[in-house]
């Protein structure tokens, strides 16, 4: 990860770095002080009372009596309590569940184990989402086979992506900044792989990383095709089912996906018949990742992937490069 | 109103009829056992198993995540390892442990009755939970599930070996475990309300149940009514996954969603299958500690059935982030809130019951306080869940994990094993050392909150949960909250090593240990047969302390058989002046 952290003013919380935040850290606080001061009342009394009516002989229990005010004193003051509770949680949840007027679109797709974000010129990008300093944005979140759920702590949202159908956030990022994309649903193997970074840049620098968008970034000897394969390898989260540098190892364990050193020229086994390993076999195990499976991998699945022409010609020569 | 008296079926070959339930020897004399004692302790050992089997699993997950990346193991065997720990700790252990292991042994003796209403489908319920440990025993040795406990579909639905994107491990087996012990528990549920409402002893009214029985009692409904959703959602799932039926999965035309609305439905009302009879163990040791009738006796029995009642109506609630309309977040987020009062009428209850009281701090007493101490934690963490912003931020975050863990552990468990030491004289016939007792809970207590409080921060912090690896940032309260496991884990064994060794050279237990005026501490430790020497009949209610004379707060209370008896010498005054002032 390529995190500038950002400091929070709360232990409990992790720093706060769009609108829909402060509504929620106000109720968090206000329930957290109520929870505080409960908790003490009751323990303290608790306490008190062990320690003043320790048993002793002679001195008898006094016989319970019946406490009808008492009672009801007890169970209609939390509800009291528990009305201002709810209308916190809920108006703070209404505010946030509400969209900008005009908020830009990004198309959010989740699969295992990756995310992948689309902007509104059409360009996808893995990993990174880049974000405009104060732009109102909604996010249209999908997946591509299992439950997960879009998580970034600093907005303090949340939302699950559902195969077969969309969900939303939306948010405006208020403090420029690194924040992080965690998967909160479980979803197999790397779940806690399946994370990403949110790139909260003020306007000048958002322009200058549009121009960029879908191309190279790097020196000219990291934009040599093989090298910038292999940032785009990385990034997509290839590793997480193909082992780093696609040894097919994952810390120590055969990885879910097959080995992808020594793989070009190489025959394999699918289960479409034997295969020499060239140039158009990697491309269709890149873009239609089920028309033909290594034999042995047919319980994982690989999820397809969308490229332009010269990234996959880039992945192509990098996973050449794999010796 | 007349109680049926149970017909002694040819089973009990009746001897000795004052024989200890302990007295017949022999493995088979256990098994075709039709004495609710007896299967009560097969549960009990069956489930203290399930227990340890489910705490190792717990402290492999927590050793894996000592440091970051891999520690112990790779990430397929940690995401087995934590679903493993779930499934067991929920379907194997927490469900069955207070009603089924201490509620058989228990219930029909503060009834004064001679066994449950169906001791036959007792026996069956008991083997049916077997039956069901084994397809799960089966699913782990065949590769086990990494599905979670809660088998959220597609994952758990759809099966790569038929073209699935989803979970390649042995989920039948083991929801076929869950689907199996589920009519264990409707049994039991049905056997507990036919014997409430039909086995109380002459002069048992409903005013005078103790308040154990009112949670067994409440629970037995939610058992009956929720389990059997449960039983066709994982049926449903079963098929999809075998037959390829489209129900949950979207490329099969199914609705992932909907798979979470009928779990929730069945593990929602769940969660007070596994709480409430906790909250009757603490209602009862309390009383006898502190030597008083319960404050608002009346409130706390109507709050275990509220629970019941209310329980079934929030399920919605662990489905905020996942796709509900506003609207319909907005009404769960309102009922989930109304379940906090009856639990906080309780807290208030125990709390008010200890002022004036005659307090005795012998080990149940403490489990039952730190029940209460650690219960108030649950619940209002609870709240921080049921507001609708913050729940957003924190769901499946640590902070659930701690959530559920304080109430479960911290309610559930704390219940569990002070209503161990409370009725183990009266089961086992000996006494265990006060001091080692006393340690386990100390160390039980101390690495319980380090473990749990380091997850709240974290939570809160933005780790989510069921993960294998995390951030650097994370991972100082990682190694707090595996320390303290540690420190739990020496709780326990110290706790086991208490009860073996109680077992082995203990102390013959009187039968009234506590001084208690509930009725089960009135009969022959440990119980005959039959429960009773001679058919009990109430003449006063089983927390009237007020009752009690000077001697009586510290030696135990009149034998109901043998009014003015005690202990075999005449009492100063016998204890019936109650006789017929509360019917
Ligand atoms: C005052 C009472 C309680 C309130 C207000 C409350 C509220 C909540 C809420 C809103 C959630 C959903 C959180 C989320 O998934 O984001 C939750 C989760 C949970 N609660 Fe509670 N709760 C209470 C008591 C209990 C009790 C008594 C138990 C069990 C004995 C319990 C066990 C659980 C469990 C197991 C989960 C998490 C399930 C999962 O997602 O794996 N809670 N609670
Ligand atoms: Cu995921």
């Amino acid at each position: 990860m390529f995190l500038q952290p950002v400091p929070s003013d709360n232990f409990q919380l992790p720093p706060s770095m769009a609108d829909t935040a402060p509504p929620i850290d106000k109720a968090y606080d206000f329930i957290f002080w109520f929870s505080v001061v409960f908790f003490v009342a009751v323990n303290a009394a608790m306490i008190y009372f062990v320690m003043k009516y320790k048993r002793r002989k002679g001195v008898r229990p006094e016989p319970t009596g019946h406490f009808m005010k008492l009672e009801l004193f007890w169970t209609i003051t939390p509800t009291i309590f528990i009305f201002f509770l709810f209308h916190a949680g809920f108006t703070g949840y209404i505010r946030n569940a509400t969209a900008a007027e005009g908020a830009t679109e990004i198309r959010v797709r989740a699969k295992k184990w990756s995310w992948e974000f689309e902007y509104p010129s059409g360009d996808r990008a893995p990993a990174e989402l880049t974000l405009e300093l104060n732009r109102p944005y909604k996010m249209i979140i999908s997946s591509e086979d299992v439950l997960h759920s879009f998580y970034i702590p600093e907005f303090r949202m949340k939302r699950d992506a559902v195969p077969g159908q969309y969900s939303f956030i939306q948010f405006t990022p208020t403090v420029a900044g690194d924040a992080h994309v965690f998967c909160a649903e479980y979803c197999g193997t790397s779940h806690s792989g399946m994370l990403a970074t949110v790139k909260i840049l003020p306007p000048e620098q958002y322009k200058e990383w549009e121009k960029t968008l879908g191309k190279c970034t790097g020196t000219p000897e990291e934009c040599k095709p093989e090298k910038w394969g292999e940032t785009l390898f990385v990034k997509n989260g290839c590793p997480t089912c193909h082992g780093a540098g696609g040894t097919g190892d994952i810390a120590g364990s055969k990885s879910p996906g097959p080995k992808l050193v020594g793989l070009f020229g190489h025959q394999e086994n699918t289960t479409a018949g034997p295969v020499t390993a060239d140039e158009n076999y990697i491309r269709e195990s890149i873009l239609r990742p089920n028309a033909k499976i290594v034999a042995g991998y047919q319980t994982v699945q690989m999820p397809p992937f969308v490229f332009k022409d010269d990234q996959l010609d880039a992945i192509i020569a990098y996973i050449k490069s794999l010796k | 109103m007349a109680a049926i008296t149970t017909t002694p079926g040819a089973h009990h070959d009746a001897e000795d009829p004052n024989a200890s339930f302990l007295e017949k020897k022999g493995l088979m004399s256990w098994l075709v056992t039709l004495d609710h004692k007896r299967i009560g302790i097969m549960y009990l050992i069956s489930v203290m198993i399930a227990f340890a089997l489910g705490g190792i699993f717990a402290l492999l997950v927590r050793a894996e995540l000592l440091t970051q990346g891999k520690t112990l193991m790779d990430a397929d065997t940690y995401n087995k390892m934590f679903s493993l720990h779930g499934v067991v700790m929920v379907f194997l252990f927490i469900i069955p442990s207070i009603p089924a292991a201490m509620g058989n042994i228990i219930l029909p003796i503060q009834l004064g009755a001679k066994d449950v209403a169906f001791p036959r489908l007792n026996l069956l319920s008991l083997y049916i939970y077997w039956f069901g440990a084994c397809f799960g025993l089966y699913s782990m040795i065949n590769g086990g599930v990494d599905t979670g406990w809660t088998f959220y579909t597609p994952y758990s639905s759809s099966d790569p070996a038929l073209g699935g994107v989803g979970s390649s491990t042995s989920v039948i087996p083991m929801t076929l475990a869950a689907f199996i012990m589920g009519f264990s528990s409707i049994l039991t549920g049905v056997n507990f309300i036919a014997t409430v409402h039909k086995m109380r002893a002459p002069g048992l009214t409903w005013r005078r149940l103790t308040l154990f029985t009112w949670a067994l009692y409440s629970t037995s409904i939610i058992q009956v009514l929720a389990t059997p959703v449960l039983a066709i959602t994982l049926l449903l799932l079963t098929m999809e996954r075998f037959l390829g039926l489209g129900i949950f999965d979207p490329r099969l035309g199914g609705d992932p969603v909907l798979f979470q609305h009928f779990f929730w439905f069945y593990s929602h009302p769940a969660v007070y299958i596994m709480i409430v009879p906790g909250m009757g163990v603490v209602s009862d040791i309390i009383a006898t500690f502190s030597r008083r009738e319960p404050v608002g006796y009346m409130a706390i029995a109507a709050s275990s059935l509220g629970l019941a009642l209310l329980g079934f109506l929030v399920w919605g609630h662990h489905l905020f982030v996942a796709g509900m309309s506003e609207y319909a977040t907005m009404v769960f987020s309102a009922l989930t809130f109304l379940v906090a009062i009856p639990s906080g009428v309780k807290v208030f209850n125990w709390v008010a019951t200890l002022y004036k009281g005659s307090i005795s701090l012998q080990s149940p007493m403490l489990w039952a306080l730190s029940f209460i101490f650690l219960f108030t934690i649950g619940g209002l963490t609870g709240l921080f869940l049921g507001m609708l912003a913050v729940d957003v931020h924190l769901h499946d975050t640590y902070f659930v994990v701690a959530h559920f863990h304080y109430v479960m552990v911290g309610g559930t468990v704390m219940g569990f094993v002070g209503g161990l030491h409370y009725w183990w004289p009266k089961f086992t016939g000996k006494m265990y050392d006060e001091a080692p007792a006393k340690a386990g809970w100390f160390f039980v207590f101390v690495g319980f909150n380090i473990t749990f409080i380091a997850q709240f921060i974290m939570g809160s912090r933005g780790m989510p949960r069921r993960y294998y690896d995390y951030l650097p940032e994370y991972e100082i309260f990682h190694q707090i909250s595996t320390v303290g496991s540690w420190v739990l884990g020496f709780g326990f064994v110290i706790i086991l090593y208490v009860l073996v060794k109680s077992l082995m050279s203990g102390k013959p237990a009187p039968r009234n240990p506590w001084g208690s005026a509930a009725l089960e501490f009135q009969t022959p430790t440990p119980p005959p047969t039959f429960n009773f020497v001679k058919d009990p009949v109430l003449t006063r209610g089983q927390y009237d302390y007020q009752l009690a004379t000077e001697d009586e707060l510290y030696e135990g209370f009149d034998d109901p058989l043998f009014p003015g008896i005690r202990g075999g010498k005449p009492a100063a005054k016998p204890a019936a002046a109650a006789e017929g002032e509360k019917e």
